[in-house]
């Protein structure tokens, strides 16, 4: 009824979106929240992958599993830094922090 | 029309439109609950895949969690209650043309692939037990299982260092 | 007699036989049935909703040496009525500045994640919304949500003292969420599936007999998920002004109300089917119906010693509250999962992994009150330490300290 190719469609919008959130938003976390929103695109993609063409091997749902834990880790850590840096120089603008720049 | 894809077009419906918005609003607090409806939506996705231990973990980590954890940073992070300035850049009309680029050659790459139209398999067990098992087996997938939690402790105490006050601690 | 055996698939199969007859699809039908289960499930769970309140304002004027509402209606039975209505024809202010769309999701949020709560509790033998086999991490999900709720009310109100009441409300909730599931997992290891209605179904011998500490850390935790006191520093009145539903009136109040009301009951339903046997008792399994009433009967002795231990208790501050979630709650509860999750495995019957024999239970039984003598032995070297430290005699003439860090 639903063939994979609508799963792969849906996930790719998805993930661009999520990409033209992280480029183009100049707020630290609105770009963790395109983060985000890419993360979860490769999770369906995972997720569907492993339903439609190898359903007796469960690597892609224990995949999956890996990529939750690994993007509660990374936003945990990412915000910590946001929140840090908002102490030290009272902006979350991703354009502000650029006393590294040559 | 089965009540499947029509619940998938009403899903894939929400969860785009939302993600949209999360992209394109204003006020970051709107953002965050706007991921919180794309979070959902992904949710039910995982539900239709016969995955639904994967739905209720991604209930309870990302919108139990993630997304409080943002909204919490986003009320701590911010300096007038109103946004000042507008919230893309300059090259943003790049950014969304890469973005419109890059699934249009995605789908046009897959599309070439004999596996796209892969018809829907008979669900046949739930895969919990299965997941459980391959989660704890020594051949299976112990080791990944021990470094996610070794990279969780990691970024848990990495976290509370960094975010930690120094202003009014002496040493504690 | 199939009706007093089986009253749902007996009342599912006489509507499907009427609505085929009206020339409707399988799949329609399907939908149909399936509406109208939800409908009445959550009609019936609002309906008791509404005698809460007067259960809840009888029992607290008892508890205080009063008499409580009793003038309209028999024993008062008609106030809760009567409350509506007040709530009903209230005026509806929103705060200035206040975010409409959200300032109005926010009680609609708080009732629907309690109601949702009710689709994974059976209620008997085969009385259930549905048989999830993840129901323990549904509950938590659900809970999860129900936490999203208070934060957009109080942001959502443009006021200072709901916003600190969000936070602090919030923190308690999540900082108890993590010894709760850690607990949770605890029947799930006793009966080798986290489907609700398994575990009820492989309860020979109530948890609450082989896990005692397990279901007292349960019973703490709902105190504080509930926000109720000793934990209810969030809606203080003396402090912070109701906390994050100060700016709602009328019917959204209402809502809160009830749903705070509704989300003990469906705690106290939760604990009796995770820890007392659920809708288990005499001759339950041949009259669900039968198994119901058990059921609700359990909920509202656990619902009674919740509102017991409200009315009873001085209130926790919020750093008291918070050492107690993360420094003594959380390490018991990983210990006592540890020591279960052994013994589970050691005193484990190959043929039949969910039953417990007579030697287990006491072996369970005994383990629980080991953990809880250690635990008393260490508090107890501790709080000797932090008595002596508070009751040293401190000099006079010095420069005074700091101030405390203030709460973010």
């Amino acid at each position: 009824m639903i063939p994979l190719s609508w799963y792969l469609v849906f996930a790719a919008a998805l993930f661009c979106i999520g990409l033209f959130g992280v480029l183009a938003r100049k707020n630290a976390i609105a770009i963790l929240m395109g983060i985000e929103l890419m993360l979860n695109a490769v999770n369906i993609n995972l997720v569907a992958f492993w339903f439609y063409r190898a359903p007796e091997a469960i690597a892609g749902q224990a995949f999956a599993v890996m990529v939750f834990a690994v993007a509660a880790a990374e936003v945990a850590v990412g915000l910590a830094l946001i929140i840090s840096i908002y102490r030290r120089r009272n902006t979350v603008i991703a354009d502000n922090v650029d006393m590294l720049k040559f | 029309m089965t009540p499947l894809q029509i619940i998938f077009l009403i899903t894939a419906v929400v969860t785009l439109g939302s993600a949209l918005m999360v992209v394109t609003t204003r006020n970051l607090v709107h953002a965050a609950l706007w991921l919180i409806v794309t979070l959902f939506g992904v949710a039910v996705y995982y539900v239709l895949l016969n995955a639904g231990f994967l739905a209720v973990a991604q209930v309870v980590i990302y919108i139990g969690a993630i997304a409080i954890l943002v909204i919490f940073a986003v009320m701590m992070t911010r300096r007038l209650v109103g946004e000042s300035g507008p919230q893309v850049n300059k090259i943003w009309w790049l950014a969304a043309l890469l973005a419109v680029v890059l699934f249009a050659s995605m789908v046009a790459v897959l599309s070439t692939w004999s596996g796209f139209t892969t018809p829907a398999p008979v669900p046949v067990e739930d895969p919990l037990v299965m997941l459980g098992q391959a989660l704890v087996d020594p051949q299976g997938y112990l080791l990944p299982f021990e470094l996610a939690s070794v990279l969780l402790l990691a970024a848990l105490v990495g976290a509370i260092m960094i975010a930690w006050d120094r202003k009014d601690v002496g040493g504690e | 007699m199939p009706f007093i055996s089986d009253p749902i698939n007996y009342i599912a199969d006489w509507l499907t036989t009427v609505l085929a007859g009206w020339g409707l699809s399988a799949a329609l039908i399907a939908v149909i049935l399936n509406l109208l289960g939800v409908v009445i499930l959550a009609s019936f769970v609002l309906i008791v909703d509404i005698l809460l309140v007067w259960v809840e304002r009888k029992v607290v004027a008892r508890l205080q040496d009063r008499l409580g509402p009793n003038r309209l209606g028999p024993f008062g039975l008609i106030q809760p009525v009567a409350d509506i209505i007040k709530l009903l024809i209230k005026e509806n202010i929103t705060p200035v500045g206040a975010n409409k769309l959200v300032y109005n999701l926010a009680p609609i949020l708080a009732l629907a994640t309690v109601l949702l709560l009710w689709a994974v509790i059976p209620l008997g033998p085969q009385v259930l919304g549905s048989d999830l086999n993840v129901g323990i991490l549904y509950i938590v999900s659900v809970g999860a949500v129900s936490t999203l709720g208070i934060i957009i009310a109080g942001w959502s109100s443009n006021n200072k003292y709901a916003l600190l009441g969000a936070f602090r409300s919030v923190a308690t909730m999540i900082s108890f969420e993590v010894p709760m599931v850690l607990v949770l997992l605890i029947p799930t290891i006793l009966a080798r599936t986290m489907g609700i209605n398994s575990i009820v179904e492989s309860q020979s011998i109530w948890y609450i007999a082989v896990a005692p500490l397990a279901a007292l850390i349960f019973l703490i935790c709902i105190q504080a998920e509930l926000g109720r006191a000793p934990f209810d520093l969030t809606e203080a009145e003396s402090e912070i002004v109701a906390g994050f539903h100060i700016e709602y009136t009328g019917m959204k109040f209402g809502l809160f109300y009830a749903g705070e009301l509704l989300h003990a009951l469906t705690f106290g339903a939760l604990f009796a089917c995770l820890f007392l046997g659920g809708w288990r008792g005499w001759g339950a399994e041949s009259i669900p119906l039968l198994g119901v009433g058990y059921l609700f009967l359990k909920a509202f002795i656990i619902y009674f010693v919740i509102m017991w231990v409200k009315y009873s208790m001085p209130r926790i501050r919020i750093d008291q509250m918070l050492n107690f979630a993360w420094k003594i709650l959380t390490p018991l509860a990983l210990a006592l999962l540890i020591i279960t999750a052994v013994m589970s495995k050691l005193l484990e019957n190959p043929d039949m992994p969910a039953s417990l024999d007579g030697m287990a239970v006491i072996a369970y039984f005994v383990m629980n009150l080991v953990v809880v003598a250690v635990t008393v032995l260490i508090l107890r070297k501790y709080a000797r330490k932090e008595r002596k430290r508070v009751a040293e005699p401190r000099p006079v003439a010095v420069s005074p300290e700091p101030p405390a860090t203030e709460i973010s």
